[in-house]
C-alpha cells in the first residue's frame, strides 16, 4: 500500500452523461497513477476536494446532454461553482488532461488555449456568453457524429514539454459529432502555431501532414488540430481517445505500437513532480 | 411515425430491459429494415414518410441515446426490401454485465413501491397497444401521443445508480417501466404480494394528467424497484448523488390485491390472481401451405463476375459504414473485433468480440451475432429460421466464439395473427427455431415479438431475427475476416448443395423458386472443430459464407485485405451458379498458413474441408471452376463494389 501513497492522486470528474470516465480511470491507473472518478455533486458538497489531487482529467461523453452545445453546461459548472479553486490548481502547475468532451469543456471555459501572449486572459467570458473567446470546438464539417481510428503526431516542442519523450504516432479512435476546432481569426492561429500550443495534430499513417484532408482529419480542424495546450503546458486537451488504446490487443491493424498510454505515462510521471 | 423518437425509445426500452435485471449495460446492437432508399417519391403511397426520411431519422435516433449512454455499438444489419416501405422495422438489442447471483427478486410485505428516473407525462401514451397495431395513412394524425421522448442523460444516471444500489444490496426486487408504464411493472412486481399505491406521488411532467394517464403513461427511463423502508434514507442519498429522482408510491401488502388511489381515493381495485391470471387461452387456426407456383425469374445470362459486382453493391451487402460510423463502436475501450477490419478498416467482420471494463484480469471475452433473411422467408418460412440460427451461430463461431458456450434469442416482426396465412408461416418458423436450435444445443434466453405488422391491410414480410451472445474463451484468438498474407491456402468448411431458393442470386432475378437452405449435417460438430483450430491459433482468417455464398464471402475477404484470391472450385454435380452463389448452411472461409494445413487437417478430420484457394500478393480475385475461370476481377473493382463509390458504379447488363 506504501507504493499506493507515492502514485499522484488524479481525479476524475464525473457528471451527468459522463461516459468516458471508466476507461479513462484505467489508463490513469495503467500509466501510473492513483485515479478516483469523482463526481461533480461530491465536490459541490464538499466530499472531495480539488485540492488533494495532482492531476484533473476531465473525460469524454455528453456532459448534460450537450444541450447546449459540446460541453457548454459542464464548463459553466466549473466557471460557477470552481472557478478560483481552479485557477489556483492550474496555477500551481498540477496538471488537467481534457479528452474530448473534456477537451470541449476546457476550450469553452477558457482554460484552454488560456492565456494569451499579451497576458490577457482569452478566458475573460461572462457566463453565458461566448464574445471573448478565441477559439472553439464545432460540428464536424461532415455534419454528424463519427467513430474512427486516427493518427496523432505530438509537437515535440509545445510547452507540454513532458510529452517531447513520445516519439511514435498515436493511433487511437475520435467518437464526437463537435470536435471540430476553429479559431476566430489569422492572428489567434498564428498565435497558437508560434508559442507551439498545437500539441497533437492529424496526420496520415506515415505521419505525414494530411491538409484538412478527410478522413485522416475527422472533423475539419483548422491545421489539422487534434489537442492543445495553454502556454504554460500542463493544461491539455484532445479530441481523440488515448485511454481507449492502452493495450495492444485494442489495436485494429494488430499492431503492439502507437499507443495511447504514453500520453498517460508522461502525464502522470510530470504530475507527480510539481 | 416518429423515426428519431421511436429509435430513441428501442435504445433506451432495452437497456432498462437490462437494468431490470439488475445489470450494468456494457453494448448496444441494431438491425434495421427499410424501404428502399432510392423508391420513387411519386409512388409513395399517402401518408408514409419517405424510406430515407426514415433510414436518417432512425440512424440519427440509435446514435443520440446509444453515443450519449457510452454504449458501443458494435453490431447489426441492414435489410432493404419493398415490405418494409409502410412498417419499417427497428430492433435494437443490449448486452449486460452482472456479477452472479446479485440480481434479488425476493420483495417482502411492507416494502416500499419506488419508481427512479424519468417523470412521467403524456407521451407514449397507448405506446404499446399501438406498435402492435395495423397501420395506415391516417395513424400520424390519430396516434401522436403513442410515441415517447426520449431522455438518454435521465438513462445514463439510471445505470450508474442501479449498479450503485444493486452493489448496497438496497433494494429486493426491480423491474423496468416499460409498455403499459406503472400498470404493467407494478403489477407484475408485486403478482406475488399486492400492492397499494398513490398516483399522487408520481413525479409528473406538468399538471393536469387523470390518474388512468398517470398509471398507463409510457414515458421513458423510469424503473420501479421494492425497497425496505429501512434502506430509503441510503437510496435517496444514492439518487442525489447521480442527479436521479425518487418517488415512493406506495408499499407491497401482502394481501393479493392491487389497490391504486388518487389524491387517497381508490381508483382501481382488482385481484392480482385475476390480472394475471384472468385471461383465457386463445384458440387460433393457422394455415400453412408451400408456395406451389414459386415464380421463375427471367434466365440468369450476366456473367459471373458481373453477378458479384452486382452483388457487393447491393444495398443489403454493400458497406454499412456510412451508418456503423454514426455510432461509437470504441466507448468502453473493450472492442476486440469491430465492425470492420482490414488494413483500411473497411472489409466486413461477422460479428464483434468485446471485452467488459472490469474483466481484464482474465482473457475471456464475447461475442455478439445476428442472422436476418426475409428472402428466405418468402421462399419458406420454416427455412427462414434454420438458416438464420444457422447465420448467427455461424458469425459468432467465425471471430472466436465457443459453440457450446452460446446462446441465442428471437425477435419476431409479423402480420396480423388472427388471419391463418400470418400465423400459419409464424408456426412454421417456430418450428425451425425448435429444430435448429435443438440441433444445435444453443438455447433460447430471451426474446420478443411484435405483432400486427400491416399497412393498409398488406403485411411486413414475415421478419425473423436471431441474435446470438457467446463466449469467446481466449480474446487473444479472436479472428477477423480479411485476408492476412500472401501465400496462406484458403479452405471452405462445410457442404455446398444446390440451395438458391431465397437467395441474394434469385432476388437479384425476381426469382422465387429453387430449393431453400436446411439444416447442415453434423454442423454443431463442425463449428467444435473449427473452434478448436482457432483455439490452437491456426486459423488467420475467418469468414461465414451466407447472401451471395462462396464468391460472395471469398470477396469480401479480399477486398477487406486488400490482397488477391486465386481459386479453383472442383465439383462435378452442381452448376456453376449453385458452386458461386449458393447459400447452403454451415459454410465458412478459413485461411491457414501453409505450415499449419497438417495440422489443420487432423483437428478437422471428419468435416467437410476443401482446399479451394490462396492468398497472392497481386491484388487480382479469381474462381475457376474445375480449372475453366469464372471471375477474374481487380480487387479495386470489388471494393469499389463494396463501397458503391460512385467513379465506379456497377449497372446491371441490360
Amino acid at each position: 500500500m506504501s507504493n499506493q501513497t507515492n502514485k499522484p492522486k488524479i481525479l476524475i470528474l464525473h457528471v451527468s452523461g459522463t461516459n468516458r470516465d471508466a476507461e479513462a480511470a484505467r489508463a490513469a491507473e495503467l500509466g501510473g497513477g492513483a485515479p478516483e472518478i469523482v463526481h461533480i455533486n461530491q465536490l459541490r458538497q464538499g466530499d472531495r476536494s480539488l485540492d488533494d489531487y495532482a492531476m484533473l482529467l476531465l473525460p469524454g461523453g455528453f456532459s448534460y446532454g450537450d444541450a447546449l452545445g459540446a460541453g457548454a453546461r459542464l464548463a459553466l459548472d466549473l466557471r460557477i461553482f470552481f472557478e478560483d479553486q481552479l485557477h489556483q490548481f492550474v496555477d500551481s502547475g498540477r496538471l488537467v488532461l481534457g479528452i474530448c468532451n473534456g477537451f470541449q469543456t476546457l476550450v469553452k471555459c477558457g482554460l484552454l488555449p488560456g492565456n494569451q501572449e499579451n497576458g490577457e486572459k482569452n478566458a475573460e467570458i461572462t457566463p453565458g456568453t461566448t464574445e471573448a473567446r478565441r477559439a472553439t470546438l464545432t460540428e464536424n464539417a461532415s455534419g454528424h457524429f463519427e467513430c474512427r481510428w486516427v493518427h496523432l503526431q505530438v509537437n515535440p516542442n509545445s510547452p507540454a514539454r513532458y510529452l517531447a519523450q513520445i516519439d511514435d504516432l498515436i493511433f487511437c479512435p475520435v467518437a464526437h459529432g463537435e470536435g471540430n476546432f476553429q479559431v476566430v481569426d489569422e492572428i489567434t492561429l498564428r498565435a497558437l502555431e508560434r508559442d507551439n500550443l498545437i500539441t497533437f495534430c492529424y496526420v496520415d499513417e506515415n505521419g505525414a501532414p494530411v491538409g484538412g484532408a478527410y478522413p485522416a482529419n475527422p472533423s475539419g480542424s483548422i491545421a489539422d488540430i487534434a489537442g492543445i495546450c495553454n502556454p504554460a503546458g500542463n493544461v491539455v486537451g484532445l479530441m481523440p481517445h488515448p485511454e481507449d488504446h492502452v493495450l495492444p490487443i485494442q489495436n485494429p491493424l494488430g499492431r503492439t505500437d502507437r499507443l495511447g498510454l504514453p500520453i498517460f505515462k508522461a502525464m502522470i510521471h510530470a504530475a507527480s513532480h510539481v | 411515425l416518429e423515426p428519431f423518437g421511436g429509435a430513441n425509445t428501442g435504445v433506451g426500452g432495452v437497456v432498462r430491459d437490462i437494468l431490470g435485471v439488475s445489470a450494468r449495460p456494457i453494448a448496444a446492437t441494431n438491425v434495421l429494415c427499410f424501404g428502399p432508399q432510392d423508391y420513387p417519391h411519386s409512388k409513395l403511397p399517402a401518408g408514409l414518410l419517405h424510406p430515407q426520411r426514415i433510414a436518417s431519422g432512425v440512424v440519427a435516433g440509435i446514435g443520440d441515446y446509444g453515443n450519449k449512454l457510452g454504449l458501443p455499438t458494435v453490431n447489426g444489419a441492414v435489410f432493404y426490401d419493398e415490405g418494409y416501405l409502410g412498417n419499417p422495422l427497428v430492433f435494437c438489442g443490449c448486452a449486460g454485465l452482472l456479477p452472479t447471483g446479485k440480481h434479488p427478486t425476493n420483495a417482502q410485505a411492507g416494502d416500499q413501491v419506488v419508481v427512479l428516473g424519468g417523470r412521467t407525462g403524456r407521451d407514449g401514451l397507448h405506446g404499446a397497444t399501438f406498435s402492435s397495431a395495423e397501420l395506415s395513412h391516417d395513424t400520424s394524425e390519430t396516434a401522436g401521443s403513442a410515441v415517447q421522448i426520449g431522455d438518454p442523460i435521465t438513462e445514463k444516471g439510471l445505470i450508474e445508480l442501479i449498479e450503485a444500489a444493486r452493489d448496497a444490496g438496497l433494494y429486493t426486487a426491480i423491474t423496468d417501466c416499460g409498455a403499459g408504464g406503472l400498470s404493467s411493472s407494478v403489477g407484475e412486481m408485486g403478482k406475488q404480494l399486492g400492492v397499494d399505491v398513490e398516483l399522487t406521488h408520481v413525479t409528473l411532467k406538468y399538471p393536469g394528467l387523470v390518474p388512468w394517464e398517470i398509471w398507463l403513461s409510457e414515458a421513458q427511463e423510469r424503473l420501479v424497484l421494492a425497497v425496505p423502508a429501512a434502506n430509503l434514507p441510503r437510496l435517496h442519498e444514492l439518487a442525489k448523488l447521480w442527479d436521479v429522482e425518487v418517488s415512493v408510491l406506495g408499499t407491497f401488502t401482502g394481501d393479493g390485491d392491487l389497490r391504486v388511489r388518487y389524491e387517497g381515493d381508490l381508483v382501481a381495485d382488482l385481484p392480482m390472481e385475476f390480472l394475471h391470471d384472468g385471461l383465457p387461452r386463445r384458440h387460433m387456426k393457422a394455415l400453412w401451405r408451400d408456395p406451389a407456383q414459386a415464380k421463375v425469374g427471367p434466365a440468369i445470362t450476366d456473367s459471373p463476375g458481373n453477378l458479384l459486382l452486382r452483388m457487393l453493391a447491393h444495398p443489403n451487402i454493400a458497406s454499412k459504414e456510412e451508418i456503423v460510423r454514426r455510432y461509437d463502436h470504441e466507448v468502453r475501450g473493450g472492442t476486440i473485433v469491430r465492425p470492420f477490419g482490414g488494413p483500411y478498416m473497411d472489409g466486413p467482420n461477422d460479428a464483434a468480440v468485446l471485452k467488459p471494463l472490469g474483466t481484464w484480469e482474465h482473457d475471456r471475452a464475447f461475442s455478439l451475432s445476428v442472422g436476418i433473411n426475409p428472402q428466405i422467408g418468402r421462399r419458406d418460412p420454416y427455412a427462414m429460421a434454420i438458416s438464420t440460427i444457422d447465420e448467427a451461430i455461424r458469425n459468432a463461431v467465425a471471430v472466436g466464439a465457443d459453440p457450446d458456450q452460446l446462446s441465442i434469442l428471437d425477435n419476431f416482426c409479423w402480420g396480423n395473427p388472427t388471419l391463418p396465412d400470418r400465423l400459419g408461416a409464424l408456426v412454421r418458423t417456430c418450428q425451425g427455431c425448435y429444430d435448429a436450435s435443438v440441433a444445435y444445443r444453443a438455447p433460447f434466453i430471451s426474446g420478443k415479438d411484435s405483432l400486427y405488422n400491416e399497412y393498409n391491410g398488406t403485411p411486413i414480410p414475415g421478419t425473423l431475427l436471431i441474435s446470438a451472445i457467446a463466449i469467446v474463451p481466449d480474446m487473444n484468438h479472436a479472428v477477423t475476416a480479411a485476408c492476412k498474407t500472401a501465400g496462406n491456402l484458403l479452405y471452405v468448411i462445410g457442404e455446398t448443395h444446390d440451395e438458391l431458393g431465397g437467395s441474394l442470386l434469385h432476388a437479384l432475378h425476381a426469382s422465387t423458386d429453387g430449393t431453400a437452405p436446411t439444416l447442415p449435417a453434423n454442423g454443431l460438430e463442425n463449428y467444435r472443430r473449427l473452434h478448436q483450430a482457432m483455439r490452437s491459433g491456426l486459423v488467420r482468417a475467418c469468414h461465414d459464407l451466407s447472401e451471395g455464398g462462396l464468391a460472395l464471402a471469398l470477396a469480401e475477404m479480399a477486398l477487406g485485405g486488400r490482397l488477391g484470391i486465386d481459386a479453383n472450385i472442383a465439383h462435378d454435380d452442381l452448376s456453376a451458379l449453385s458452386l458461386l452463389f449458393s447459400e447452403s448452411n454451415g459454410r465458412l472461409v478459413i485461411e491457414v498458413a501453409e505450415q499449419d494445413a497438417a495440422q489443420l487437417d487432423s483437428l478437422l478430420a471428419g468435416t467437410p474441408l476443401t482446399h479451394i484457394g490462396i492468398v497472392t500478393e497481386e491484388p487480382h480475385f479469381r474462381i475457376a471452376i474445375n480449372g475453366t475461370p469464372q471471375i477474374d476481377l481487380p480487387v479495386d473493382s470489388l471494393v469499389s463494389a463494396w463501397l458503391r463509390q460512385p467513379a465506379r458504379e456497377v449497372e446491371p447488363e441490360q
